[in-house]
């Protein structure tokens, strides 16, 4: 990711709308349209609760990222919150520990063209994704 | 931001002003719980026309609220979901279902009309 990264800081509910609307925002600026900004938005609002839900609090950071010669948006949610035990599992539709629907993070993988998810007990969970211009 | 809520005959209309944060969906939903009972109401219509984001919470809660009510006597209908806000919404695989959801406010009042008289002739 490049320098000019937008950072949201995430400690409660209400930073969760803050971060997609700083997410569509730059998304439109970089030339996304219609119906990828909501996507975009979407994803963003899962993976912020997912940080509200588990980690109490963390952070979501917004860029544009370059591979070649496709452009598109990078948007990195991280936590020092417990960590995932199983990876595999909580990245199942419908397999939820807590209030939420199990739906947020496979939900999230789906909205966009890339999904990397990293986490440690006790360490905390990065997710990483990006959805490209076309 | 508070969501306003008019009574219209037998019915309520909430007409969602702006983004909904997660503290405004819960506060709608208890808000809704109380006027039901207030007005009698049959039927409750709400408005999303200007939400440009419905995801998993805000389906849970909508859905939690069309129940809510039902079991309070009133029938829920969803309006004014958005074509992008629609596919963002299949696409994270969330569904209103048992929600009733119609295009406008003009095609909601429709709906209630429609399945509140079902009602009352299934009382009779």
């Amino acid at each position: 990711m490049e320098n000019n990264e937008l950072r949201v800081a995430i400690g409660s509910a209400a930073d969760i709308v803050t971060a997609r609307q700083r997410g569509r925002a730059l998304a439109m600026e970089m030339g996304f349209d219609g119906s990828d900004l909501t996507l975009i938005a979407t994803a963003i609002s899962e993976v912020a609760r997912n940080i509200v839900i588990h980690a109490k609090q963390g952070i979501i950071l917004l860029g544009p990222v370059n591979h070649g010669s496709r452009r598109g948006i990078q948007i990195v949610a991280r936590d020092e919150g417990p960590g995932i035990k199983d990876v595999a599992k909580a990245m199942q539709y419908g397999y939820s520990t807590k209030s939420g629907l199990g739906v947020g993070l496979p939900g999230a993988k789906w909205l966009m063209d890339e999904f990397d998810i990293a986490s440690s007990v006790g360490k905390g969970t990065v997710v990483t994704m990006k959805k490209w211009l076309h | 931001m508070h969501v306003p809520v008019l009574k219209q005959g037998d019915y309520l209309i909430a007409s969602v002003q702006s983004v909904l944060s997660d503290a405004d969906l819960l506060e709608l939903r208890d808000d809704l719980a109380e006027r039901v009972g207030r007005f009698r109401s049959r039927g409750v219509i709400i408005d999303v026309t200007v939400l440009d984001v419905i995801d998993s919470f805000a389906t849970r809660t909508l859905r939690a609220v069309a129940h809510m009510l039902k079991l309070r006597g009133a029938e829920t209908v969803i309006v004014g979901i958005q074509p992008d806000v629609a596919f963002a919404m299949v696409q994270l695989g969330l569904t209103l279902e048992g929600v009733g959801t119609a295009l406008d406010l003009e095609e909601g009042l429709a709906y209630l009309n429609r399945v509140t008289k079902k009602t009352l002739q299934h009382g009779k």
